[in-house]
């Protein structure tokens, strides 16, 4: 299988040489080298999948260069290729290649296109890399790469500040994330001596509850706290509760961005590593029912974040915080295979539901607040028709009783049966928690239908859009947000027309380019289909995950006798969202203003994220000016310079002064001085 | 190359170098600094070539009896072998990032660099104590007139300050040397590292040491003289001291202090994990409010350095080796940082971040290579410094998972204040005219950041190269250490891990 080798490297030949010919290379070879390079990963990718479906494949490793050797400590630059990598490498390289063409008409009046798709294609070489990895430390170079190609891509349009601010939140914030991971991997090298992966899990059934470990000072399990150490790193990563405040802002990244890193294939790293290393969190159930508790608490959190929100990406950005909350606490509970499962369909979905946001932006000159959108259905109908498949699928339709729905139906409702079937008190809550979070996600995901596609046009009042009917030019020179210009001083020369009474302001929304829209349409038969189709492969079959994972067979079964309203649960729930986002912006749209006129100080607790912002920078960064001012003043200029250097040169200088006035020339005050200095040594040399 | 004293000649080849280019215009002195540094770059090359690893310990080794005990004893182990080779790589891009930047008394300003390189190899390859003394404490005089002489608008207080501070150590390792010699009865350093010094006497020769190493590397709170010494340093001046002279410390911590007094070095080790610890969390946070470039790179070299000091005292393989890893790196990306600065500081002479912003637009390529060289600090993988940051951290928490929290939590501030610099610099609008009119990178400075960005990527995708020629001189040092070494608190524990057990494990350890 060393095909492997071509799916990886070759992204990272293709970005190499469109980021460093960039302008130099012109913008089509740059394009056709990045969007092949994907292409032919991807053609690559799904006969390795199709072989693992089919039982035909084995786990390989094909070793590449040796990397570090230092005394026990080795790992290698090496491939590993088995069922996990398997289902990751279609993933990746299947949305990273419809991004790439999607890109193609989004990012079409870009003047910086070659730097764009050359971090693309980086990414997409560091989250083969991750997936790949056969030791830990590789895995924490795909961990750090793709954190790379995510601060470039967030920070893409640099001139704009918040994008570089919301580049570097997300490096730093994962960066806390990364110390645990580090910390884990030294810790599980100190207790196995090792950091290749298969090794590790080989040995760690059998160190369950067996041992102790010092940590700062303390004495505890060995597994649990390993675990939880690597868990941290897995929590910066897929945004979890405490560490997620990143992944809003990392929203300020083009769309297609958002599609392929923040919502498809970065942010699941962290569940990819929990389930890769699911025996060592086996045999560490304390920090299982961490997983599990911060999964559900996730979930639900992000979720009711969800409901509020005005901006079309920032809602969907919370929606992935959500949905990467079931997975983990799917995979707290033990249900690895369900938990990829999920991974595996909310890729698709999700990843469609991005990029047909990011049609709607396009379509509607980059405005993103919803409250002025409305109506588009007929205007954009692929894109609407593409969105609608995927909110289908997040909310979960689909039939109990024939087994079929769309793709979240079938991985959502395996998560709840998964939760509630562990018999587990956490587990039970996560249940409950997965169950009222799958109500809100049904709502906020219609609200963001309704919003956009029913209802009256309400695009007037927006400044992008007046700016682009004043302009009178569609949308050309404005792909780049950075350029835009204040629209209000062309708002004086504005002439009402009979047209823009209607709330259009006489703009007209044109469907994207094809190039944007094939994208949506392979994207939308996952979203159809990828839940029917691979159900039986990731949750019943076992010999499918060929011992990738740890697989739960008991727990398997007993999600098929969970009673029948636990299996209906999260279809009522879903119906419940769907009525409710229906009678407050369909029916009658004055419900959700007087509703919020009614529950203010929740819904400002809500609309403002709960606040984690202001606290972390309360907390964390404002301290951290601070002391760095005070440590630099007051102890390196304050305390050390003027007691040491200059100490030292005040001292000498005094001293010289002092010794001008003993060096008087009379001779009996040398001799008193002489006859002191004897006493004192003789003094000295008798104690 | 058997017999052929290659390290005399390379000694040579810059001394008289520098003779020379006092005779000589400014031009001229340009040029044979130039073909003098490239001509000891090629010389270690064939050191390096001809390193046998795996071999004997100490090679090249050359023997001449002076006067008066005084012996003119060179040679080399792996260990030395990397810092030549650094040293002698850094060389010639110092005398390029010179070229245009120094206009006044050039044949001088050459003339102090090409005899800071022979001093500087003379430090690595000196086999006698003595000789080592002359050439650690010679090499702060081209340094102090570097500073003093080509250096910025404060330059006599920095050269004082950088003066004191480090002559201060050396009074004490004098003395401590002077001792050594009477008890053991040689001046041969490779005997010295095998001999055991009395455990009382270890204590006060290791403080009398760490004197020296300590403002040397600089650890916290000695470390005041450097951010001055960068900021009025030129260029070149900051390159060499951040990549060759701040690594002298560590190398005497390696080849002194460990060796010579383990009893002590273990036993002290709490004090160097503590200072160290310090220096990551409050030098961070103090290179968070710089506004100067340069003081930020500075105040984040004490940070780096500080992990490298815990790795050396965590007495295992992993730290050795990382932080030996970490110096070589740290030398290569501190001094392309310096250069970075460099680059701009010519164009626009200022180095006050503020007057900076969105030069991404006009100049592309050193965004580029900036954008690199910060990440490199940062400690991406991949580049040299994850390899060293990783080894040196893995070394410090098998002993002390404390140190390994505390120190670890510089990645994070790292990556804070790094990004900010780089954000501030090269991204955001174009607010000043001057900065946004600067032209990108000529060849010249090309080549320089071009060679340092390869060998950065080299020692993190193949460090191989470079751990195999000092894999079995650390395993000689672990072994020496090894019956001293501090029992580590994140120790594993069979059993399961209830009080009693707790208990057990407890007096298991006393």
């Amino acid at each position: 299988m060393s095909s492997i080798l071509v799916i990886v490297f070759l992204p990272l030949l293709a970005a190499i040489v469109a980021g460093l010919g960039n302008k130099s290379l012109g913008f089509l070879p740059a394009k056709i080298i990045t969007t092949g390079a994907l292409f032919i990963s991807c053609a690559l990718s799904w006969p390795i999948f199709i072989a693992f479906l089919s039982g035909n494949a084995e786990a390989t490793v094909v070793p590449v260069l040796k990397w570090v050797e230092s005394g026990a400590m080795s790992f290698d630059w090496a491939l590993r290729v088995d069922t996990m990598t398997a289902i990751m490498l279609v993933v990746i390289t299947s949305v990273s290649a419809l991004v790439h063409l999607y890109s193609w008409g989004y990012m079409d009046e870009d003047p910086d296109q070659p730097r764009f798709f050359a971090y693309l294609s980086l990414f997409t070489f560091a989250m083969l890399m991750l997936v790949t990895a056969n030791n830990l430390v590789q895995m924490f170079f795909g961990w750090e790469g793709v954190g790379l190609a995510s601060y470039l891509l967030i920070g893409f349009w640099f001139t704009k500040p918040s994008a570089s601010a919301a580049a570097i939140k997300a490096f730093v914030v994962n960066r806390v994330g990364d110390l645990g991971f580090m910390l884990g991997i030294f810790g599980t090298f100190l207790v196995f001596g090792t950091t290749s992966i298969p090794d590790i899990l080989a040995a760690a059934p059998a160190m369950k509850g067996a041992s102790s470990i010092g940590f700062l000072g303390m004495r505890v399990d060995t597994m649990t706290i390993l675990c939880l150490l690597l868990f941290i790193g897995a929590m910066g990563k897929s945004a979890q509760l405490g560490l997620h405040t990143w992944l809003p802002d990392a929203m300020e990244g083009p769309t297609p961005v958002s599609a392929l890193i923040h919502a498809a294939t970065m942010v699941t790293a962290g569940v990819f590593m929990v389930c890769r290393l699911s025996p060592m969190f086996e045999a560490a159930p304390v920090a299982l029912t961490f997983v599990t508790f911060i999964g559900g608490a996730t979930c639900l959190f992000a979720a009711t974040i969800g409901t509020t929100q005005w901006d079309i990406k920032r809602v969907i950005a919370y929606s992935t915080c959500s949905q990467l909350g079931y997975m983990f606490f799917a995979a707290g509970v033990g249900a690895y295979g369900v938990a990829m499962f999920h991974l595996f369909t909310h890729a698709f979905f999700k990843a469609l539901l991005f990029l047909g946001a990011g049609s709607v932006i396009h379509a509607m000159h980059h405005e993103q607040d919803m409250r002025y959108y409305g109506g588009l259905r007929k205007k954009i109908p692929f894109t609407f028709w593409g969105m609608m498949a995927g909110t289908l699928a997040i909310t979960g339709v689909g039939i109990y009783w024939l087994h079929a729905g769309f793709a979240g139906f079938h991985s959502k409702d395996a998560i709840l049966e998964a939760a509630f079937a562990s018999g587990t008190e956490m587990g039970r809550t996560a249940f409950w928690l997965g169950t009222i979070a799958a109500l809100l996600t049904s709502f906020y995901s219609w609200r963001l239908m309704f919003l956009t596609f029913w209802g009256k046009p309400r695009w007037a009042d927006s400044e992008h859009i007046q700016h682009a009917v004043h302009h009178d030019h569609a949308d050309s020179d404005h792909a780049n947000p950075a350029a835009q210009e204040d629209a209000g001083d062309d708002a004086q020369h504005h002439v009402p027309s009979p047209a823009e009474n209607d709330g259009t302001a006489g703009y007209h929304p044109h469907e994207s380019p094809w190039v944007m829209l094939i994208p949506l349409i392979v994207l939308s038969l996952g979203a159809v289909f990828a839940g029917y189709v691979f159900t039986h492969a990731f949750v019943e079959d076992e010999g499918f995950w060929n011992g990738a994972i740890a697989y739960n067979e008991h727990l398997i079964h007993a999600m098929h006798s969970v009673p029948l309203w636990v299996k209906l649960a999260a279809t009522v729930a879903m119906l419940l969202g769907l009525a409710g986002a229906w009678i407050a912006y369909i029916k009658n749209t004055s419900i959700p203003g007087k509703f919020v006129e009614q529950i203010k100080p929740i819904h400002a607790f809500l609309f403002n994220k709960w606040y984690f912002d202001e606290l972390y920078h309360f907390i964390f960064v404002r301290p951290a000016y601070w002391l760095g001012k005070v440590f630099w003043r007051f102890g390196d200029v304050g305390l050390i310079d003027r007691f040491g250097p200059n100490g030292a040169a005040w001292v000498v200088g005094k001293g010289s002064a002092y010794a001008k006035k003993v060096q008087s020339g009379y001779l009996y005050s040398y001799a008193l001085i002489m006859l002191l200095g004897l006493v004192a040594a003789i003094t000295w040399v008798m104690l | 190359m058997e017999g052929f004293p290659i390290l005399s000649l390379m000694l040579l080849v810059p001394l008289a170098a520098a003779v020379a280019c006092l005779f000589v215009d400014a031009k001229a002195a340009r040029t044979i600094a130039l073909i003098a540094t490239l001509v000891d770059l090629a010389l270690g090359l064939v050191l390096w070539a001809g390193f046998d690893v795996g071999g004997a310990q100490w090679q090249y080794v050359e023997r001449a009896p002076l006067f008066a005990g005084f012996t003119w004893a060179l040679g080399i182990d792996g260990i030395a072998l990397l810092l030549i080779i650094l040293s002698v790589f850094l060389m010639p891009i110092c005398i390029g990032a010179s070229w245009n930047s120094i206009t006044k008394r050039v044949g001088e300003y050459m003339a102090a660099f090409l005899l800071m390189e022979t001093l500087m190899i003379g430090v690595f390859a000196a086999q006698d104590l003595y000789l080592f003394y002359i050439f650690f404490e010679a090499g702060l005089i081209p340094m102090y007139l570097i500073i003093g002489i080509w250096g910025g608008d404060n330059r006599i207080y920095a050269s004082y300050k950088f003066f004191l501070y480090t002559l201060l150590g050396s009074v004490l390792m004098l003395i401590a040397m002077l001792w050594m010699v009477n008890q053991a009865g040689t001046t041969d350093i490779p005997t010295l590292m095998s001999y055991d010094f009395p455990a009382q006497a270890q204590t006060w020769l290791f403080f009398a040491f760490f004197a020296s190493f300590a403002v040397k590397m600089p650890m916290w709170p000695v470390h005041t003289w450097l951010p001055d010494a960068h900021v009025q340093a030129p260029t070149a001046g900051s390159v060499i001291l951040a990549g060759v002279l701040l690594k002298m410390g560590g190398y005497g911590f390696i080849r002194f202090s460990l060796p010579m007094f383990p009893i002590a070095s273990a036993e002290w080790a709490w004090l160097i994990w503590g200072l160290s610890m310090v220096a990551v969390v409050v030098t961070s946070l103090i290179a968070f409010v710089q506004h100067d470039m340069k003081k930020l790179i500075a105040y984040s070299s004490v940070a780096h350095m500080a992990i490298v000091t815990v790795g050396l005292f965590s007495f295992n393989v992993q730290g050795l080796e990382g932080s030996m890893m970490l110096m070589l790196a740290h030398g290569l990306v501190s001094g392309a940082l310096f250069l970075c600065v460099g680059v701009i500081y010519d164009r626009l002479h200022t180095r006050e971040i503020s007057r900076y912003g969105g030069i991404a637009l006009n100049m592309p390529k050193y965004a580029m290579l900036f954008l690199f060289f910060t990440m490199a600090s940062i400690g991406l993988p991949a580049t040299a410094n994850f390899v060293g940051e990783f080894l040196s951290l893995a070394g410090i928490y098998q002993v002390s998972s404390w140190a390994a929290l505390i120190c670890g939590t510089g990645i994070i501030l790292g990556a804070a204040y790094m990004l900010v610099l780089y954000r501030r610099v090269v991204f955001g609008a174009q607010v000043n005219a001057d900065a946004a009119a600067m032209p990108d990178l000529d060849l010249r400075e090309w080549l320089m950041l071009g060679s340092l960005t390869l060998a950065t990527l080299w020692m993190g995708i193949y460090p191989e190269s470079f751990i195999a020629p000092m894999r079995q001189d650390i395993v000689k040092l672990e072994a020496r250490l090894s019956p001293d070494a501090p029992q580590g608190d994140s120790r594993l524990v069979m059993g399961d891990p209830q009080p009693t057990e707790e208990v057990q494990a407890h007096e298991g350890a006393h």
